[in-house]
């Protein structure tokens, strides 16, 4: 599904090289875990990956179901079926929730020669949905993520998630803020879109939110590379140890 | 519409203000003044012109706008707006009144009667001796300390307007529908609203007027009174347009006045609230999308809010978004008088800037002789924010509609000083419509 092969990133304002040939290759139906220290260039990849400004691509490539996402605009990407889950959402004041999402889902449909949704068959099913992730219509009325709190964000991204179908999720620390509950919910939200042809980036600083949303593979990523990949246990290894031996050992 | 550039139009040269008398002279010249009703206040206001003169472009209080297109004795002919009025508005349930380059047209309006509300105009004052004495009244307050000549000359000039006295409250919005008939029509028009102790009015102004406009509104509000005052011009025209709201607010009165304006126009328009009450409340503001491509444009609000008495609200919200060379000015101020404590006065003014080409020139002021109020203002001027365009496109949003999200996004603010949701929803819309281009009117 995703494959990025010796992906080549640095700062366009700066001569600051952050990713350094970086390779990975998600295939359909799995989840896949990012995990490393401070500074090593997870959010950066999500960035490039789902075309953020302000990057320079210098070497590599990065293709979703074979086409090349690096020419692509963000929409299009969008389009293509990529979903970016923010660390941080956005708070855009006198912009509906509803409007945007409803907006967001008919561009992707109209970009792929798909029927839009009416308004009924949308509400109909993002009432569902948002139920299902205890967001309330009243969250739904409001602007899209103002006076919304941390978890309410991210649950937030995580209607946008089911609203969209994208085919490849990356989640940006999405874990970062939230309480217990919070963090059932929004894991409970991402598993329930689990199937055979989707598949997740889980970018994450913390073991914990893979109890629950349980990877099929887990990198550590350091100085822009990826250095090490295993089963569920590497991210358990990191708990109990930290970076600071798995780093030794990559050299 | 875009030939008609001020910077391009023959008017005498002024120099200062000492000059201006001649140039008032021919201003003058030019007008038909009206004689009959209200000749005492109208023989005031001309001595007040006289007094001033025409501001020159070294008047600090145009320093930002031009006022050559005012001070020529003839406008500059426009295009007329062909089809049909602005749908604005277009399924409220309203009383709607029909001027045409600034004359009422009793045929094409309906019928006056209203329960709650007393309406006569101005070239047929009729029944109306509350105006006595009312009439020109404010304008004339509203000369110090600041001059605003135009707004005298209008006293003095005004053919017609409403005369408008408001009893209880009204089942209907009163809605002035504008209309151009000639491409040279010099429209001077002066409504005078009384609100009574206790009564409420909605009035909705729509629709455009003469080459050139000058339109004058004193709002009279006694204690407890409620105006809820929405103005939209029609987009996309070309006009030279001036216009001045002077309002008293009594009481535990409320004011609450929007005015829209999209492209096109060259448009100064000056509030001057005074609160003379304890516990009065009084809210202006715009939101202004201004396009140079589509004309010219540079669009002045100015505006002066006096605090005479204690615990006053007031806020100005003003934003512009400008792009394609489009000036927006502000000048807004603040006074509160000795003794107005508790005052809560609040001032944004807030610019988006498309392109580098476009500017925006404010000044903001407080002057405060109480010591317990809270006052504040701020200005900005920004651009687009990436962080937000980019958070959209990655959902799949266009980045043209995105940056229309966020165009309404930064208006927001603006609007939710239109207390009617129903109101500011199609204000909304029409806005909608013409960012993304599917409405021209």
């Amino acid at each position: 599904m995703l494959k990025i092969n010796n992906l080549h990133v640095k700062l366009e304002e700066e001569d600051k090289q952050i990713l350094k040939g970086l390779s990975l290759e998600v295939p359909a139906g799995q989840v896949h875990a990012i995990m490393g220290p401070n500074g090593s260039g997870k959010s950066t990849l999500s960035y490039v990956l789902s075309g953020r400004d302000g990057y320079e691509v210098t070497e590599g490539e990065a293709t979703l179901d074979g086409a090349s996402l690096l020419d692509m605009e963000p929409e299009e990407r969008a389009a293509a079926g990529l979903f970016l889950a923010f660390q941080y959402p956005v708070e855009i004041p006198g912009v509906g929730n509803m409007t945007f999402l409803r907006t967001a889902v008919n561009a992707q449909r109209k970009a792929r020669g798909e029927a839009e949704l009416s308004s009924g068959e949308f509400l109909k099913a993002v009432r569902a949905k948002a139920a299902e992730l205890q967001i309330s219509p009243d969250m739904l009325k409001r602007p899209v993520n103002v006076g919304f709190s941390g978890g309410e964000k991210k649950r937030n991204e995580i209607l946008q998630m089911a609203m969209l179908e994208p085919r490849m999720c990356i989640m940006d620390e999405t874990d970062s803020g939230l309480d217990v509950d919070a963090m059932r919910l929004v894991s409970d939200g991402v598993n329930a879109l689990r199937d055979a042809g989707r598949s997740f980036l889980v970018i994450t600083h913390y073991q914990r939110l893979l109890n629950h949303i349980q990877p099929d593979v887990v990198h550590i990523m350091a100085n822009g590379r990826i250095v090490k990949s295993g089963g569920p246990e590497l991210a358990l290894e990191v708990e109990e140890n930290g970076y600071g031996d798995l780093l030794a050992e990559a050299g | 519409m875009s030939d008609i550039a001020v910077k391009d139009m023959q008017v005498p040269q002024v120099s200062g203000t000492a000059k201006a008398p001649d140039a008032l002279d021919q201003r003058l010249a030019a007008l038909d003044l009206p004689k009959g009703a209200f000749a005492a206040a109208r023989a005031d206001a001309l001595a007040r012109l006289r007094a001033m003169g025409l501001p020159g472009p070294r008047d600090e209080y145009w320093r930002y706008t031009d006022p050559r297109p005012f001070n020529a004795p003839e406008p500059a002919a426009i295009a007329r707006i062909e089809g049909p009025d602005s749908p604005l508005f277009a399924s409220r349930d309203k009383l709607t009144l029909v001027f045409v380059d600034g004359v009422f047209d009793a045929a094409a309006s309906d019928d006056l009667a209203l329960d709650g509300i007393e309406i006569t105009t101005l070239a047929n004052p009729l029944g109306a001796e509350w105006a006595d004495g009312l009439f020109g009244t404010l304008e004339a307050a509203g000369q110090s300390p600041v001059r605003r000549p135009f707004a005298a000359l209008n006293t003095a000039a005004a053919r017609d307007g409403l005369l408008i006295r408001v009893t209880g409250k009204p089942a209907k919005p009163v809605h002035v529908l504008h209309r151009r008939a000639s491409d040279k029509a010099d429209a001077i028009w002066h409504h005078l609203i009384r609100v009574e102790k206790g009564a409420e009015l909605t009035l909705l102004e729509t629709g455009s007027v003469g080459a050139r406009s000058n339109g004058v509104i004193e709002v009279d509000l006694a204690p407890g009174a409620k105006l809820h005052h929405i103005t939209a011009k029609r987009a996309n025209d070309a006009k030279v347009g001036l216009s001045h709201l002077f309002a008293r607010v009594a009481a535990e009165a409320v004011l609450k006045s929007f005015a829209l304006a999209v492209n096109g126009t060259t448009m100064r328009q000056e509030s001057v609230i005074d609160m003379v009450g304890d516990d009065a409340v009084a809210h202006v503001a715009a939101a202004v999308l201004g396009d140079g491509d589509e004309g010219p444009f540079h669009h002045d609000d100015t505006v002066f809010v006096t605090h005479g008495a204690l615990r006053g609200e007031s806020r100005q919200v003003f934003k512009k978004v400008l792009k394609n060379g489009a000036t927006g000015v502000f000048q807004g101020k603040i006074l509160v008088k000795p003794g107005a404590q508790k005052t809560d006065g609040y001032q944004i003014s807030q610019a988006l800037l498309l392109d580098e080409a476009s500017q925006f020139l404010a000044k903001p002021e407080l002057e405060i002789y109480a010591d317990d109020v809270k006052c504040s203002h701020g200005s900005t001027t920004g651009a687009i924010d990436e962080d937000a365009l980019f958070y959209l496109r990655s959902r799949g949003v266009p980045h043209d509609r995105a940056i229309v999200f966020l165009v309404l996004s930064f208006l927001a603010d603006a609007l939710e000083e239109v207390e009617d949701e129903g109101l500011r929803d199609e204000i909304n819309e029409r806005l909608d419509a013409w960012l993304t281009g599917r409405g021209r009117a």
